[in-house]
């Protein structure tokens, strides 16, 4: 069974605004029968204002679908379209108290109704801009399509590619097989052959061979060099990391931003010290700042 | 009402009776069954009657026959492995297309290895052409893997026949069973199935355990070798305690075998009938004609199988669906898909599957709340209008595919 919020589940089982929106004027259909979701969204505009009066959903899903419209429904009314238009499903996603990677579509699947109802009244046509893979990566909800995509867009060869690009794969790593599967299948249709060991597409900031270890000062360095190259990234996410302290092999850092108190922050953590360990060739161990405090007040003590 | 559990094909509630014959292997005679104490002088006796009790309950003609394993998976993996193994020429495997992933899964790993894998379709009703299956037996197949009775629907493919097909060309065959076996009687001594593989936790024991029946003269080679228990055939020590609790299993499985055939079967029944009849577009998937007594696997056309059981849940009743939503996966099981059900009707799919522990109590307590959760969903549904499906609903509702 899905652990799912007691929000989830107050939304499922009492949802709010079921049902076609009478004299409507703005609808949007978004979802896809054969995975098992589809979600009709229509709203009551003010034409003066703007003013969304009414919405309601008609959802054919699972419960963190029904979940997923029902609370969209509640965010909306008395927005403006442009407020709608600046609804994230992270919103969504935030509203019900968090969803499981697996059902973050739901949540996707709700802005994009949106997003089309909207562009329905404006008279425009709205396009579905990506399609949707089956789950590879739980740990960053990364699909097969994605990971091809990238695959192709930036040549990439190595699981260590796939990572660095789209993160899938660097949280628990018990992905890696069927990312090899994914590399294995473009590589092959690129008439190329997967090796595990190929090096990879960007030198990374790596430097060849270690021989003596590493001085703190360029410790620090090449940690700030790495955690810049891993920004792009987290700020994706509207995260960021920043350097806090290094002691010995232990990097002190604060995760800003959504990064902060987000359920994958630990997650997160732990990519990025494998990164880092990949990249400096010794151990590292990547610890929240806070911790760091208590630290210290021992060592006062 | 307690709650009511009709999700038996998932696993089962442990036998009182097979807890309290485990219980000494865990605190008294909890000795290495290879060791020479008084600690470990009853284990031997334990798992030589949980052998016959076995024995007795699938009809082989030796215990030897017996092979202790952890689970169904690992009988599966060790027939299929065995079988390449031991005849590295053979380059293809026949199986279906409803296959547990257990086969499924295995196969498609050796696909990739340069396996050829023959994965027999199924018609609507998930019932097997033999003409062709026939026509793929050769002397390049390795093994035949085919359930013999489907997890999802509850129907039963014919293997007796189909082993006697294999043998007749040469090959090899393999039944995942452990959906059949406790359920509907055998006797593999009169059968040529060369392997079958049985769960622990289908029938009322625990988790954890299984058998691989092999046939007396069948060529094998081990999954795990580093040990002489179970003759060299599976090195580990054995789980002496799951092992008794498997056979005393057996034991009571064979005693309710006619139980489970007629009382279980008249719960079932009453349930699919009355289901179908209070419920508009819904319908029972599979060979309604040949399958488990215990099964019934029903299409709730226009809503989706993980709110049906999120509701039924509530009402304190425990069932599954076929639905993609369930397993996080995008597709519906491939048991729907395989039978050509409409993807409408595939997302809300729930099975219920019975045990000798339910009630025609518990049953008219389904049967009570099952329209209203069905009504419910359909109210929400946007292929569904007031009180019937929209007019044809695949272009009513056309949604920009995401």
């Amino acid at each position: 069974m899905w652990d799912y919020s007691e929000k989830v589940k107050e939304h499922f089982f009492n949802p709010k605004n079921a049902g076609a929106v009478v004299d409507a004027n703005a609808t949007g259909e978004v979802g896809s029968i054969s995975c098992g979701d589809a979600l009709r969204l229509t709203l009551k505009v003010e034409d003066e204002t703007e003013v969304i009066l009414e919405a309601g959903f008609q959802t054919f899903g699972c419960g963190s679908a029904i979940a997923s419209s029902s609370v969209l429904t509640e965010i909306i009314k008395g927005m403006t379209l442009d407020e709608a238009l600046k609804v994230t499903n992270q919103d969504i996603a935030d509203q019900l108290e968090g969803l499981p990677p697996e059902k973050m579509h739901c949540s996707v699947m709700g802005r994009e109704a949106l997003q089309a109802a909207i562009a329905n009244y404006r008279g425009e046509e709205w396009k579905d801009d990506h399609e949707e893979g089956a789950l590879i990566c739980k740990c960053f909800a990364i699909d097969a399509v994605m990971i091809e995509e990238m695959v192709w867009a930036n040549k990439l060869r190595t699981v260590e590619d796939v990572t660095n690009f789209t993160k899938a794969g660097g949280g628990c790593a018990s992905c890696h097989e069927d990312i090899e599967a994914i590399l294995e299948k473009v590589l092959a249709e690129k008439g190329e052959k997967f090796d595990p060991t190929a090096a990879p597409v960007e030198a990374p900031a790596k430097i060849a061979a270690v021989k003596a270890p590493l001085t703190n000062l360029q410790r620090i360095k090449k940690i700030e060099e790495v955690l810049e190259s891993l920004r792009p990234a987290l700020m994706a996410d509207g995260g960021d990391v920043e350097l806090v302290e290094v002691i010995g092999n232990t990097a002190y850092v604060n995760m800003t931003g959504a990064c902060n108190g987000c359920q994958m922050a630990a997650m997160t953590i732990a990519g990025i010290q494998q990164r880092l360990m990949e990249v400096m060739g010794e151990f590292i161990k990547v610890v929240p700042a806070s911790e760091m405090a208590k630290l210290v007040n021992i060592e006062v003590a | 009402m307690t709650d009511i559990y009709l999700d038996n094909n998932a696993t089962t509630k442990v036998d009182p009776a097979v807890v309290d014959v485990m219980i000494p292997y865990f605190l008294e005679q909890y000795g290495n069954p290879s060791s020479i104490h008084k600690f470990a002088d009853g284990v031997a006796r334990g798992l030589k009657q949980a052998r016959q009790q076995v024995q007795a309950l699938i009809g082989c003609e030796h215990d030897s026959e017996i092979i202790f394993t952890s689970c169904g998976t690992e009988s599966n993996s060790t027939a299929i492995l065995s079988a390449i193994k031991a005849q590295p020429n053979k380059k293809e495997i026949i199986t279906t297309t409803v296959e547990h992933p257990a086969i499924l899964s295995v196969c498609e790993y050796l696909e990739k290895e340069g396996y050829t894998i023959h994965r027999m379709p199924v018609d609507k009703a998930g019932r097997l052409n033999l003409e062709s299956y026939k026509k793929l037996l050769s002397d390049n197949v390795a093994i035949v893997s085919v359930m013999w009775a489907n997890n999802e629907t509850g129907t039963i493919f014919p293997v007796v026949e189909m082993a006697e097909m294999a043998n007749a060309a040469g090959v090899m065959f393999h039944t995942d069973a452990v959906q059949a076996v406790g359920k509907i009687p055998m006797m593999l001594q009169d059968t040529k199935i060369d392997m079958l593989s049985v769960s622990g936790h289908k029938l009322h024991a625990p988790k954890g355990i299984g058998v691989l029946y092999l046939r007396r003269g069948t060529r094998f080679r081990p999954l795990l070798r580093g040990g002489h228990q179970e003759r060299g055939r599976r090195a580990g020590t054995e789980n002496s305690a799951s092992i008794v609790g498997l056979g005393k299993a057996c034991e009571l499985a064979l005693e309710f075998i006619e139980y489970e055939n007629t009382k279980v079967k008249a719960m079932r029944d009453r349930l699919e009938q009355g289901i179908t009849e209070a419920i508009p577009h819904c319908f029972v998937t599979g060979d309604i004609y040949n399958r488990l007594p215990n099964t019934t696997d029903i299409a709730f056309e226009y809503i989706e199988g993980e709110s049906i059981l999120m509701l039924l849940n509530k009402a304190g009743i425990a069932a599954s669906s076929g639905s993609a939503c369930t397993s996080g996966s995008l597709e519906p099981s491939h048991v729907m898909r395989a039978m050509d059900i409409p993807y409408t009707a595939a997302h809300g799919t729930i099975r219920f599957s019975f045990s000798r522990y339910n009630s025609m109590a518990e049953v008219d307590e389904v049967l009570k709340v099952m329209p209203g959760i069905v009504a419910t969903l359909r109210k929400l549904s946007p292929y569904w209008d007031g009180a019937g499906p929209v007019a044809d609903p695949e272009k009513a509702f056309a949604p920009t595919y995401a």
